[in-house]
């Protein structure tokens, strides 16, 4: 395709033939045209003026977060725990919910491809397609503010997370070693026990310990539209502008993500 | 995890034939379920919850999503539009300045590449903007920059560079060792190294990692106006604020799609390219 | 090997210590003259892929001089040693083809010391090499698979590739690691007599490593042999007997490797 003969006979090479060359330019200034054209629509509804001194309200801002209050730390153990309550439980609820789901969803497990598959696949794209942070906007109208939100917010978000790459990986297994069970005359409750439940184990136990792992970071701004957790203080500390507060919390985040992310790196090392 | 171990009581059970056991101690593993046992009970325990008003919630549930039916898509269609808009451009324009500052950091972040400093300073980037969730970013940066979707675009864009580099380093201290070197070997040049070396063994997976940040990035930008930092979650926000719930349903609605259409291109795209 | 010829390389006590600390080359003194193809032999971890390794710092030497063409190669800096490496073509063992390219980009991929590096980005490399590509794959018989991508090759077809992309370097010598270490008997007898011709066509010395004791005697002139770092035998191929294998190998019964080597020359030669 590439190759073609010069008119004095020595051949010629190019990677792509002139046309493909020649779309494969265009594909590039479309991209980059977009690309500006985008940030021209940005930059429209952007006050500049403001952004020039970014700098200066940078280091303006740094210098109010510093020195940090540490003695308010003392207040925000409660709320660090009420965080990473609400990711565990919220976590353990999806478990509870997404697991049936994805066995519903999978092709090779679910009890009718043409009912009851397509509703549970609606249900995890419904589930995924929406951030926790906005469930929890929902929820805090119809529950009130408070954690019971911020873990139903993190459940609904992580079900279909759980669900799409649990069924995934349900839809991939071997099914020789389905075939062999079923072979010995086993019903389907112990094909599923025995042939299916330990094939996917891995897979099931990594995902949940990463999605516990995001749902750490997630719940900690969840707070910010009332469902709990410390988010609550970063909102009360940003609103009434207390810098130095905001700093004590951003260092209790850190360091309980880089935990988090520690504890579920060991868990998934251990598994896989 | 601990917890969510724990309403699997037939799974455990069905692990426990498979040898080895996962935690071969016997009082480790005792300790570590009854431990489990202990933070349920005490996790649930200090939920505190205002069961009065969570009973209202059926009815306010009820009630608000009667407020959700039929979908409004039409009175404040401009300031959707408006809201969908910088969304796109925001998610457009973080994408491609994220995957483009991505690429180095993911160099500098692969320890078969870079020299010691270099990656440590690199990993350093790496971990900063993956520890933050990008609404506390967009904290920060709106801060900085004022409200709006340059705040948004700038958040996003950080994000991205994290994710990028992460997963991109990893596939780049996987490659095939053999053929960077045989590269190497004709005497290639360090640019001319990456570009025919690792380039061609990473470029899927960069592609396949763009588009599904693409998709991300999306997710995000409906969320980041709640922080003031643009795109339609600022729209949704206020028209959950003035209790325009048709408004807000419709919003929801037109997020769902959206995802759902850039998930199946990314999908398809990822699948050609393989 | 005519003692009088000034070496094309020349090593004078190459040492090369790891970091963990085994010593895989102690003291090496060896010189190839142009045009020699020798056979070099030992036992895995003997150091041979270390050594080829080190003639183009692929390993950094820990001590002693690599000489081609009379400069050490050991004290070149980063650019120099870009262009010292353009006259040593390297094949490898599992082919070592960038898998993701076609068999064209790989070819030319042999070019990429000499060409700038957006000419070599957007694949705009000079007539003559493109040509000279074209030429050296009808040699090889792979004209026809040059836009095919490089992991469509069958094994003896990507180290052919291999060939062609060391011998595009215009290569003064060539370092050959193992090539046939991945492939069948018969392959691999075509991949070393390939090698051998196209060597004596240019004119060119190559070091191949190689732990096939029949085959290196067959296809190459001289033999070194190396145990744990160390030459312990040095000589025309028809002077390797079971002593010398024993010093390179060990105790072991070397009657029938060696009477094997000569059956297939026989077999050759019917």
């Amino acid at each position: 395709m590439a190759v073609s003969t010069a008119p004095d006979g020595t051949p010629l090479w190019r990677r792509r033939t002139p046309r493909g060359d020649l779309l494969v330019w265009l594909g590039w200034l479309c991209g980059v045209a977009l690309a500006v054209a985008c940030f021209q629509f940005i930059s429209d509804r952007t006050i500049w003026m403001f952004v020039w001194d970014a700098p200066q309200q940078g280091a303006d801002l740094v210098g109010r977060m510093f020195p940090p209050r540490w003695e308010y730390a003392h207040q925000l153990w409660k709320p660090l725990w009420d965080t990473v309550n609400m990711a565990t439980l919220g976590t353990a609820l999806a478990v509870v919910i997404g697991v049936p789901l994805a066995f519903l969803a999978a092709h090779n497990t679910t009890p009718s491809v043409v009912l009851v598959r397509p509703v549970a696949l609606i249900v995890i794209v419904a589930s995924r397609s929406i951030n926790s942070l906005i469930w929890a906007l929902v929820l805090v109208i119809i529950l009130g503010p408070g954690e019971l939100a911020g873990i139903l917010a993190i459940a609904l978000r992580s079900i279909g997370f759980i669900a799409k790459l649990l069924y995934e990986a349900i839809e991939e297994i071997d099914p020789t070693q389905v075939e062999a069970l079923t072979a010995t005359g086993a019903s389907g409750a112990q094909v599923l026990t025995w042939g299916i439940v330990p094939q996917v184990m891995p897979a099931f136990a990594g995902i949940t310990v990463f999605r516990w792992d995001i749902n750490i970071r997630e719940a900690t701004v969840l707070g910010l539209v009332g469902a709990g957790g410390i988010g609550m203080q970063l909102e009360a500390s940003i609103n009434t502008l207390a810098w130095p507060q905001v700093t004590v919390i951003f260092a209790l985040i850190l360091a309980t993500v880089l935990v988090s992310e520690w504890v579920s790196a060991r868990v998934r090392h251990h598994i896989i | 995890m601990s917890a969510t171990a724990a309403p699997f009581d037939a799974v455990a059970a069905a692990r426990a034939w498979r040898p080895p056991p996962l935690i071969a101690t016997r009082w480790l593993r005792w300790a570590i379920y009854l431990g489990a046992l202990l933070y349920a009970v005490l996790g649930v325990a200090t939920v505190e919850v205002n069961w009065a008003r969570a009973a209202e919630g059926l009815e306010r549930g009820a009630r608000f999503l009667a407020g959700f039916l039929p979908p409004d898509f039409l009175t404040k269609r401009e300031d959707i539009l408006e809201g969908l808009l910088e969304s796109v451009t925001m998610t457009v324009v973080s994408t491609a300045i994220g995957i483009a500052l991505s690429v180095p950091v993911a160099l500098g972040a692969s320890r078969n590449l870079a020299p010691l400093p270099i990656y440590l300073f690199c990993r350093a980037i790496i971990a900063i903007s993956r520890t933050f969730q990008e609404v506390i970013i967009a904290i920060v940066f709106v801060a900085m920059v004022g409200f709006g979707p340059l705040a948004g675009m700038l958040t996003l864009a950080f994000a991205t560079i994290g994710f990028m580099a992460k997963l991109l380093a990893e596939d780049i201290e996987d490659i095939e060792r053999a053929q960077a070197e045989a590269v190497r070997a004709t005497g290639a040049g360090w640019f001319s190294w990456i570009a025919w070396g690792v380039l061609p063994q990473v470029k899927p997976r960069l592609i396949g990692l763009s588009a599904y940040r693409l998709d991300i990035n999306f997710r995000e930008s409906a969320v980041l106006g709640l922080v003031g930092a643009g795109g339609i979650g600022d729209t949704l926000n206020t028209a959950f604020d003035r209790y325009e719930f048709d408004t807000a349903a419709a919003i929801l609605l037109i997020i769902i799609a959206i995802v759902l259409a850039c998930e199946y291109a990314s999908g398809w795209l990822r699948r050609w390219v393989q | 090997m005519t003692p009088d010829a000034r070496p094309l390389l020349a090593l004078r006590g190459l040492t090369k210590r790891y970091p963990t600390g085994d010593l895989a080359l102690d003291g090496v003194d060896l010189e190839v003259p142009p045009g020699q193809v020798m056979a070099l032999i030992g036992p895995s971890g003997a150091g041979k892929s270390t050594l080829i390794r080190c003639v183009n710092r692929l390993v950094e030497p820990s001590a002693g001089e690599v000489r081609l063409d009379g400069e050490d190669l050991t004290r070149l800096g980063r650019g120099a040693l870009r262009r010292a490496r353009r006259r040593m073509g390297m094949i490898f063992q599992e082919y070592a083809l960038v898998e993701r390219l076609s068999v064209m980009e790989n070819v030319l991929s042999g070019r990429l010391g000499y060409t700038g590096f957006w000419a070599a980005w957007f694949r705009r490399f000079p007539r003559r090499d493109v040509v000279e590509a074209f030429r050296l794959l009808d040699r090889v018989g792979l004209a026809h698979m040059a836009d095919k991508r490089a992991d469509a090759l069958s094994g003896g077809q990507r180290q052919r590739v291999g060939i062609v992309r060391a011998l595009m370097q215009d290569p003064a010598l060539l370092l050959v690691d193992e090539p046939t270490a991945s492939l069948d008997p018969k392959t691999s007898r075509q991949i070393m007599r390939l090698l051998v011709e196209l060597c004596e066509e240019r004119g060119l010395a190559a070091i191949v490593n190689i732990h096939d004791v029949a085959l290196a005697q067959e296809f190459a002139r001289r033999i070194v042999g190396l145990r744990q770092g160390r030459i312990v035998f040095d000589g025309p191929a028809e002077t390797l007997d079971a002593a010398a294998l024993t010093r390179i190998y060990g105790e072991e019964d070397w009657s029938r490797t060696i009477r094997r080597a000569e059956a297939a020359e026989e077999e050759e030669l019917a």
